[in-house]
């Protein structure tokens, strides 16, 4: 372990490799002194783990119905009660961790690089370029969120699939836009005007030199972000446009306990509580990593 | 060498522009060192920049080794010409190693042997092997300033364009750092043009100056007028008093010159 520790924090690394090895020991290291954050990794982790182990942590299936153990309270047998149509609600949210890390993983993917090319894009090129591009991006600002995700889905068709695209086109503009602002601030600096006279091309100017300056506050507003995608997930889902039955997704199935809130109140709170969580440990982390990646703290 | 003729760099339009270069013109011969002088906001790092094709020029003719430096100069030219800039902590990419630092000229210019060149380069400018993976913010500022000279150096240019190398370095440094040019210059037979508000480190450097005045060329000497004192423009006779250190008199007589 010490060897190791000697290794990471070696003040002359033997090579590149070692080198970053040891920057990331060190934001590791920054994250470790933020309880909080802790927190949110901890929860963001217990998600995966759920999602991955899925088949062996659920005691039944979600799938099965059992009208005779319809709406049951929370009990040994069932550890979080059953729904309307008697499944069991822990094994669905269990399977249901898997819909929400897919949607959260699809999103994250084509957002991320989406919004970093267009803002790179704009911000190093300016004039035309930018003007247009940014015109685009404000088109897309100017509409509430869920209701241009609602517009999506209603003209490409309910289904999960479709949530996830509709939800990506609307959220990556403000990733766009941080993108352009750390690349105009980026732009007139002297390492950019010394790749440019050693000959470097634009794109290799954006990709080697831009990208990985304007990462770190991307990957902080994303993990931020995370919270209000399951929540737009659900919402779709509380709506129908979402997840369709039976499929075990988490603001689907608040759509169903909905109507028995009064009388059993854990078929729509057990999701609930599942969302919260999930959206408050994304969130927790996101603020421990925004913390420790600032480029203005280097 | 450069050859500069009636150069004119401005920024923005119409009334608001500023003219920062007016009518600049000199000759740098093959293996000499040219000095522009001047105070802050003299023109004299706008020029630099014009040369190297950092920011269009206006007016007037740029030529680099008997050719007119395009707009958007191709290969051949970035290799041939290549800058050091003022600020060392601004210059080099935070989260780059000095390693790829390095490796990036090489690669973009198609370089064989990255590996020894680098090796070498930074044995050159006097940093050990054990620096080649270190990240900037691991440095000094000297060490730093060394890096650069290896980034602008690695390349093989015949020009090099100094942009106050030493003004963000401590006075120690600085002289380390200008001995480490000058030997680099004897070794590879470069050609400098060194812009500093410093007439003391330019007398050192240069065989020749400039100095500029609000964008302009007010006098040209030689290293013997300059060591003499025998400069005729009272802007650059203040500025060589001013660079001889400071006392309350001179302050007291300063002038300003409009």
């Amino acid at each position: 372990m010490t060897g190791l520790r000697a290794w990471l924090l070696a003040e002359a690394p033997r090579s590149s490799f070692q080198a970053r090895a040891g920057r990331a020991w060190l934001a590791w290291l920054a994250l470790r002194r933020n309880p909080l954050a802790l927190v949110g990794l901890a929860i963001v982790a217990c998600l995966v783990l759920v999602a991955l182990l899925a088949p062996w942590l659920a005691t039944h299936s979600p799938y099965d119905q059992n009208l005779e153990a319809r709406l049951l309270p929370p009990s040994p047998a069932h550890w979080l009660g059953t729904d309307e149509l008697g499944r069991d609600l822990y094994s669905r949210l269990v399977w249901g961790s898997r819909i929400t890390l897919g949607i959260v993983g699809l999103v994250a993917v084509i957002v991320g690089p989406l919004g970093l090319v267009v803002g790179t894009l704009a911000g190093y090129a300016g004039g035309w370029t930018d003007a247009v591009l940014m015109r685009l991006t404000d088109v897309f600002l100017a509409f509430p969120r869920l209701i241009l995700a609602l517009a999506f889905v209603a003209a490409l068709g309910p289904g999960i699939e479709n949530a996830v695209i509709a939800i990506a086109i609307t959220a990556w503009p403000p990733y766009a836009r941080i993108a352009r602002a750390e690349t105009i601030t980026i732009r007139g600096s002297d390492f950019i005007a010394a790749a440019v006279v050693q000959g470097a091309s634009p794109l290799r100017i954006i990709r080697g030199h831009v990208v990985p300056l304007c990462l770190s506050s991307l990957i902080v507003r994303l993990t931020l972000d995370m919270a209000g995608i399951i929540l737009t997930a659900a919402g779709l889902g509380f709506l129908g446009l979402g997840a369709q039955p039976p499929m075990p997704e988490w603001g689907a199935m608040i759509s169903t306990g909905r109507q028995y809130v009064l009388d059993y109140w854990w078929v729509a709170a057990m999701p609930g509580l599942a969302i919260a969580a999930v959206s408050l440990g994304f969130n927790l982390l996101g603020d421990g990593l925004r913390d420790v990646l600032d480029p203005r703290q280097r | 060498m450069i050859r500069v003729a009636g150069l004119e760099v401005g920024f923005g339009h119409g009334r608001r522009r500023v003219h920062a270069v007016q009518n600049v013109s000199f000759t740098v011969p093959e293996g000499a060192s040219y000095g522009l002088v001047g105070e802050s906001g003299s023109g004299k790092t706008t020029a630099l920049r014009a040369i190297a094709a950092l920011v269009p020029p206006a007016a007037g003719r740029i030529e680099v080794d008997g050719r007119q430096v395009a707009a958007r100069p191709d290969r051949a030219f970035r290799k041939k010409v290549q800058m050091v800039f003022q600020d060392p902590y601004g210059s080099l990419h935070p989260r780059h190693t000095v390693d790829r630092i390095l490796r990036e000229p090489c690669r973009i210019h198609g370089l064989g042997d990255i590996d020894g060149r680098i090796g070498h380069m930074l044995a050159e400018v006097g940093l050990g092997p054990a620096f080649r993976f270190r990240f900037p913010h691991q440095l000094s500022g000297g060490q730093r300033q060394r890096v650069a000279i290896a980034r602008a150096l690695i390349l093989e240019p015949r020009v090099l364009l100094l942009d106050e190398p030493t003004s963000a370095l401590d006075v120690s440094v600085q002289a380390e750092i200008l001995n480490l040019l000058g030997d680099l210059r004897a070794a590879r037979g470069l050609t400098f043009l060194f812009v500093s508000h410093n007439l003391a480190v330019v007398a050192q450097m240069c065989e020749r100056v400039a100095v500029m005045m609000n964008g302009r060329v007010v006098e040209e000497a030689d290293a013997g007028q300059l060591a003499a004192g025998a400069l005729a423009h009272p802007y650059a006779r203040q500025l060589l008093q001013a660079s001889r250190g400071y006392d309350r008199e001179l302050a007291r007589s300063l002038v300003r010159f409009e």
